[in-house]
């Protein structure tokens, strides 16, 4: 067993892979370490009880950074993305409901028999999305440059976002530069009346996040969204054929394929250090592994706290890495159904349940929903986004019977009256189907087993801190030159040949893979400069 | 301590001092504090420095950490003086560092530094007790400093060398003595509990009464301390966390104070910046200067006046020249009644600050701005054998 | 139709506010003939001492002098005109339990008090006023400037924008990324980031959302705490603190100086509508018929009353009508002003010392604040409302007969969309509960009122034409702000129309008793030409 490698990646989520996959396509020896017994990290489909599989970390895919997708062939390593169709069913709670993403002008009907004006804005508001979610794909795909003092050529890449912003014309740059920093709230204010879809826009707009819908900044997240899914839109979904977990295994795949060996049920104890540089790293079972360059996939906190020495680090370094905020607020409930979930009035035929299902009805009621987050406590009417994939794919569960996955929101990491104990957990499942079961009155019935993921499970199972989905939250002040800390946004960390690949940095987001991406493309560019 | 020394102060001359008065000078003229620092002995209340007991396994991790000194050198009943800098090497504070045991030590700043240690403390064991409040510090300082306190114990003080700290009886009052001080003399410094502070001061003036002890204030100190060529935080130069500008901040090394940095250590907060400027040498330096008397005496005489020298230090910043241009400023200074000598504390730029090099400083004559020349020196400018003996 | 009895002047200015005041004197000292149109009975707008009852004045609505720009003082010379500023000098937040939090003017007195909270809080007080201190250094320039529009290619916003770059890389990193975090942080996100002690979190965040319609915990709260500090860089002026006479008397002493560079200042004269021939603005009608002609016609009324009122929409571009309807301006605070027989005597700190000379803050915790937010967010004033209260009697003897006093209290969250409306029922109510709140910490309150006035988001639209009750004339939010205040390419004080410009608390830099806009438009109109 080889014990000496050009680059050791910590992790093997989806962004440590598309990490390590380039660094061995340049031609590094390189390892990943994995401390569980599967890739994927927070992107994996599990079999939670026999024969019922579950994405267990999130189920919305995104489109994937198109050189990764490229370079990496992932179609041939067996991936395969569909989109939901229709994407979004929103249940108002009172015998109606609203279908988004199908046609647009299905969309438009069904928004019609909430509100006309909203129906005749829908493909307005889509085409703003995708203006927005265009600029920001732009800035999603490049490494921030140095601000305020950019080098050279951080002053063209800055020259680029502006020109092309400036492209959009001047009335949408104008327009782009002012909506970002809203609240959902005040966007939705400038566009919409009715209410099940300024919920559905509003549940979008705070996931993952600890806010609601009212905060400033939350509208980014809808414009994120809509540059994620690849398609303009907030309420698309995508996902791989047969589960979230399908891309990591092909990005596994193509990272063997490009020579790289991953190693799992091994836990890093902490980062190696040789003269105040990256060494390699050292495995709880005591195996040290040497290498020149270390990538951590695991978040900015637990890379440079945990795992490395914080007295290694300059201390207003460290004051600016304990502020980042995590604050995970989301929770996973799977559920193994004996059969479907009926809501009230919709339809006898099962295509509203192939994409998402979001529990919203009003932005209100996502909006009370995070009250208690504030005050440390769980909502008692979350706001809830289900998926059924089993209604595409029925092989993922035993016949006729069906995997739901909901997302949970919100469930604080941080529970003032208690902690994240097994009652806990299980009264978080029980509000859950209780919700489920207001809208879809045999659901609770329906349940044959379930399984609760809280943000301590999360902190637990994927290491991610404060069970922040994001390894931070995805707020304006910690985006782009300000992730994962303001002045150390480009991968690099204050120490030399230690970076940071996960979703911690920039920009951050869903499954795209571009930090893993860019991280790659800074350490090869940092080697080339030592050479 | 105040109950004692409002008593004695007869000038009524009160300096705000880290939110407590502090007496300026007990007589309306601190001439006989001044001597007695330097002739018998003086007492000064120095209560109202902030003082911080670190304690725990990672204690000297800690303060390697964080102060430019090493630490681990320091054995138990030793003390060291030590600025301490954040990321850049730019000075925060500066004190003594006191090793009371393994992993007990005793530090004191002049200002609050409860939250920087926090800063530095992340993943240590290590914890920080604020003994401002609840310790009190007498210095007594000058020749008759040792025999005054060998009246009050049995201990034998001979054995209390310069920087070394122990814990001693005095008449009584157990209390910790370090052989330190502000004034360049023979001197200890003396800690004791809050609540015993004034059973010491009075038997501390009654076993100091044979051998001239008076009660002595900041004036008195401030220019001993010159004499002595100690820097003085806020003064002499700008605490880091309190500096506007980048230029307002200096390094160790600027100061004078090269000696306490100890590049050696594997690392400490500001090391990598400080090795640098090691490698390329200080911008600036803090010296001494001397105040050419024939230059002062001219410079009077052109006005028709004997020469004036300042009967108090003072602490403006003043302009240093070399010929037409500005190459430095002075910030502190005084009339060194011992050495006869006009002295002052100046930073001065790049070569400049080699010791000989004759400069000008600004002096105000009747009105005018006028310059005497000044010869830059080594500090300190007064330094007697039984400091260390 | 009447005719007007001046031929012409070359300025109208609207409103006699304190800006509409500042800009008219401004102009009258480059020499143009200037006459000033107010729609009450005295001047000051926002900004009026009032006699609310017999020997009582009351400063109705502003009531400290926040960021009054030191140019102003200086170059109208208004301590001649009477102006004088007195010091607000303590904070005092009484606790439920019995305790308190005062910071004073003595540094070492705050020192001790906080201390007594949290030794750690203590040293981190001082460090922060540090830093506030360098960042509002880095704003003041900012302030200071017309806003550059980045959109445009013109030399003089490239001149504008190049000076801004320069700025900001000047500032140095550390500097830049504090004022980055500031502009979009919640006061709360930042203030967990220095301190522990929750009372002292709270009182300086709650200066964070005066005026806003976003609880602490809202990103985009921080920036508002800094201008508590802008003050301090101006120390010598003093412009924080309470006006001699009420802040009426700023408007006076601004009054005064119009008057003496020849203004002439009209009351009781309601402008109706804009005359505009030709595309151009050349006078004002008012509502008695009478029109009067001016070269250029100036509005010193909020952005949505100025455009959407005064002129017809018909001679503006549609685009900038969309933006001005878009222009937040929702009422969040009231304001119940009280003559009393006796001071009020304080459980936690009894007797009229002097934490009565100061503002009493009400704002024990986070928390608190935050769920008098919640309140507001779903439409129902404050059950128990963040407060502000001042007693000008104490610092000026004046505002009341001999040993009786006036007390100002400034009220948040009252919502101008109070659920059903406001009547004088819930007046009534309001007022109840700034009473019974305040009696919970000082309970000889209740007894000691003589008289009270109880002013709602809906009577500040009603009488001082503060649209949607918003006592900066429009939220300060960050898309509304800057360059983007009131209005994307109209940020330079000029509108669509040509002759016609705003000189409000709608422009940049915006709200509170500052004078900033009224100057910057003057400069702006002397400037002259096209943009």
């Amino acid at each position: 067993m080889s014990r000496s490698y050009d680059a050791v990646v910590i992790g093997a989520g989806h962004n440590g892979l598309v990490t390590s996959a380039y660094l061995a396509r340049a031609g590094l020896s390189v390892l990943v370490v994995e401390q569980r017994s599967r890739v994927g990290g927070g992107a994996s489909s599990e079999e939670l009880f026999p024969g019922f599989s579950f994405d267990t970390g999130t189920h919305r895919a995104a489109k994937l950074h198109p050189s990764v997708a490229s370079d990496l062939n992932l179609r041939s390593h067996g991936l395969e993305m569909v989109r939901a169709d229709p994407a979004l069913f929103v249940p108002d709670g009172e015998g109606r409901h609203l279908l988004l993403g199908g046609s647009a002008s299905a969309t438009a009907d069904s928004i019609r028999t909430f509100s006309a004006a909203d129906a005749g804005r829908w493909a307005d508001f889509e085409a703003f999305t995708g203006m927005v979610a265009g600029f920001l794909s732009s800035v999603f795909s490049i490494e921030p440059p140095e601000i305020p003092d950019p080098s050279r050529s951080g002053m063209a890449a800055l020259g680029r976002l502006g020109l092309g912003l400036r492209k959009l014309g001047r009335r949408e740059m104008e327009e782009v530069v002012r909506v970002l920093p809203m609240s959902c709230l005040e966007l939705l204010d400038e566009w919409f009346e009715s209410e099940p879809l300024r919920g559905a826009l509003a549940g979008i707009s705070v996931q993952g996040g600890a806010h609601g819908p009212m905060a400033t900044g939350t509208a980014f997240n809808l414009f994120r969204g809509a540059a994620e899914s690849g398609s303009g839109s907030p309420t698309a979904l995508v996902r791989p054929r047969g589960g979230v977990g399908r891309l990591s295994e092909a990005l596994a795949s193509a990272a063997r394929a490009a020579g790289v060996e991953i190693r799992t049920d091994r836990t890093v104890k902490h980062v190696l250090l040789d003269a105040g540089r990256a060494a390699g790293v050292v495995l709880e079972d005591g195996t040290e592994i040497s290498a020149r360059t270390v990538a951590s996939g695991v978040g900015p906190g637990v890379t440079l706290l945990g795992l490395s020495d914080p007295a290694s680090l300059d201390p207003e370094f460290v004051r600016s890495l304990r502020a980042v905020r995590y604050r995970g607020a989301t929770a996973k409930v799977h559920l193994a159904l004996g059969e479907l979930p009926r809501f009230e009035g919709a339809p006898s035929a099962e295509a509203h349940l192939g994409g998402a299902i979001s529990i919203s009805p009003s932005l209100q009621y996502v909006e009370r929903a995070s009250d208690a987050a504030k005050y440390g406590s769980v909502s008692e009417a979350p706001y809830l986004e289900a998926v059924i994939p089993t209604v595409s794919e029925p092989d993922l569960a035993p016949e006729g019977k069906h995997a739901m996955s909901v997302l949970v929101q919100y469930a604080p990491y941080h529970l003032r009256e208690s902690s994240w104990n097994a009652a806990a957990s299980e009264a978080l499942g029980d509000t859950v189907v209780q919700t489920l079961g207001r809208f879809a009155p045999n659901l609770p019935d329906a349940v044959e087993a379930r399984h609760v993921l809280t943000p301590a499970g999360m902190e637990d199972k994927w290491g991610l801190q404060e069970g922040s989905v994001f390894q931070g939250e995805m707020t304006l002040d910690q985006f782009f030159f300000a992730r994962p800390v303001a002045g150390w946004a480009r991968y690099r960390t204050p120490i030399a040949g230690l970076y940071l690949c996960g979703t911690g940095t920039h920009p951050g987001g869903g499954l795209t893979g571009t930090c893993g991406y860019l991280a790659a493309r800074r350490i090869l560019k940092d080697a080339k400069g030592q050479r | 301590m105040h109950e004692r020394t409002s008593a004695l102060c007869r000038a009524s001359n009160w300096r705000p001092w880290a939110g407590y008065l502090a007496a300026g000078s007990y007589d309306l003229y601190h001439d006989r504090e001044y001597w007695a620092i330097r002739n018998a002995a003086g007492l000064i209340d120095v209560s109202p420095l902030y003082k911080y007991l670190i304690r725990g396994p990672d204690a000297v991790r800690f303060l390697d950490r964080l102060v430019t000194r090493n630490v681990r050198k320091c054995a138990v009943g030793r003390v060291m003086y030590t600025p301490w800098c954040d990321g850049d090497g730019k000075v925060i504070d500066d004190g003594t560092l006191a090793r009371l045991g393994d992993d007990v030590f005793r530090l004191t700043s002049a200002d609050p530094s409860l939250l920087w240690f926090h800063d530095n403390a992340g993943g240590m064991e290590v914890s920080f007790e604020d003994a401002s409040a609840s310790t009190a510090a007498l210095a007594l300082q000058g020749p008759n400093a040792r025999k005054i306190l060998q009246a009050l114990t049995t201990t034998d003080l001979d054995g209390l060398r310069f920087f070394g700290v122990m814990d001693v009886d005095l008449g009584g009052i157990p209390v910790s003595v370090s052989r330190t001080g502000y004034t360049g003399d023979l001197g200890y410094e003396i800690w004791v509990e809050a609540e015993r502070a004034i059973p010491l001061w009075d038997a501390l003036v009654k076993a100091g009464r044979p051998y001239g002890i008076v009660p002595t204030g900041l004036m008195a100190l401030d220019m001993a301390r010159i004499e002595a060529g100690l820097v003085l935080v806020t003064v002499d130069y700008v605490p880091t966390h309190q500096a506007l500008l980048e230029s307002q901040k200096s390094t160790p090394l600027e100061l004078g104070l090269e000696w306490t940095v100890d590049l050696g250590k594997e690392n400490f907060v500001g090391r990598a910046a400080l090795a640098r400027q090691a490698k390329t040498g200080p911008e600036w330096r803090l010296r001494g200067l001397e105040i050419d008397w024939v230059s002062l005496e001219r410079a009077y005489g052109s006005v028709g006046l004997p020469p004036v020298v300042p009967s108090t230090s003072w602490r403006t910043s003043v302009p240093v020249y070399r010929g037409n241009s500005q190459v430095g400023y002075a910030t502190s200074g005084c009339w060194s009644p011992l050495l006869k000598k006009y002295i002052a504390l100046a930073h001065l730029r790049g070569s400049v600050g080699v010791p000989g090099t004759n400069l000008e400083m600004e002096v105000t004559v009747e009105h005018q701005r006028l310059r005497a020349t000044a010869t830059v020196v080594e500090t300190p400018f007064f330094d007697p054998p039984r400091k260390r003996g | 139709m009447r005719v007007g009895r001046e031929a012409a002047y070359d300025a109208i200015v609207i409103g006699g506010g304190h800006n509409g005041l500042t800009t008219a004197a401004y102009l009258a000292r480059a020499g143009r003939s200037v006459l000033v149109l107010e729609r009450r009975h005295l001047v000051g707008g926002s900004t009026v001492t009032e006699e609310m009852y017999p020997g009582f004045k009351f400063s109705v609505l502003s009531y400290v002098v926040s960021l009054l720009r030191p140019e102003i003082i200086r170059e109208l010379d208004l301590p001649r005109h009477g102006l004088e500023i007195l010091p607000l000098e303590s904070t005092f937040t009484p606790l439920p339990n019995g305790d308190r939090l005062t910071r004073w003017a003595d540094h070492d007195q705050t020192r001790r008090e906080i201390y007594r909270h949290s030794p750690l809080d203590a040293d981190a007080y001082d460090r922060f006023g540090q830093l506030m201190y360098r960042m509002a250094l880095a704003v003041k320039p900012i302030l200071a400037m017309v806003p550059p529009d980045p959109t445009s290619l013109s030399p003089k916003d490239l001149r504008g924008l190049l000076r801004l770059g320069r700025h900001f890389r000047d500032l140095g990193e550390a500097d830049f990324f504090m004022l980055y975090k500031l502009m979009t942080m919640s006061s709360a996100d930042f203030l967990d980031e220095w301190f522990e002690t929750d009372a002292l979190k709270a009182t300086m965040s709650a200066s964070g959302i005066i005026g806003t319609f976003l609880g602490p915990r809202s990103p985009g709260t921080a920036y508002v705490q800094l201008h508590h500090y802008m003050g301090e860089i101006d120390g010598a002026f003093r412009a924080w603190g309470f006006a001699r006479g009420g802040t009426g008397a700023v408007a006076e002493s601004i009054a005064s100086a119009a008057r003496s560079l020849g203004v002439t200042i009209r009351v009781n004269a309601a402008v109706a509508r804009v005359i505009v021939r030709g595309g151009r603005a050349v006078g004002v009608a008012l509502e008695d018929g009478e029109e009067i002609r001016g070269r250029t016609v100036v509005s010193g009324l909020d952005p949505r009353l100025t455009f959407l009122n005064l002129v017809d929409e018909t001679d503006l571009p549609r685009e900038f009508v969309d933006s001005i309807r878009r222009y937040r301006s929702v009422g969040s605070s009231g304001k119940v002003n009280l003559a009393l027989g006796e001071l009020p005597d304080f459980t936690s700190l009894p007797g009229d010392g002097d934490h009565l000379r100061g503002a009493i803050s009400i704002s024990p915790s986070q928390d608190y604040l935050e769920r008098a937010y919640d309140d507001a967010k779903y439409g129902e004033f404050s059950r128990r409302p963040y407060m502000d209260v001042i007693i000008p009697s104490l610092i000026d003897p004046g505002m009341a007969p001999p040993g009786k006093h006036v007390m100002s209290c400034f009220v948040q969250y009252a919502p101008f969309a109070l659920n059903g409306g406001w009547n004088d029922e819930k007046r009534k109510a309001f007022g109840d509960t700034v009473i019974d709140t305040l009696s919970e910490y000082a309970p000889n309150l209740r007894n000691a009122i003589i008289h009270r006035q109880v002013v709602t988001p809906q009577d500040m639209e009603d009488e001082f034409g503060l649209t949607g009750g918003n006592i900066f004339h429009g939220e300060l939010s960050l898309q509304q702000l800057f360059f983007l205040r009131p209005a994307p390419r109209w940020a330079n004080y000029r509108t669509p129309m040509r002759g016609f410009y705003l000189c409000g608390s709608g422009t940049h830099p915006g709200g509170g008793i500052c004078g900033g806009p009224g100057r910057l438009a003057a400069l702006e109109i002397l400037r002259g030409g096209a943009r």
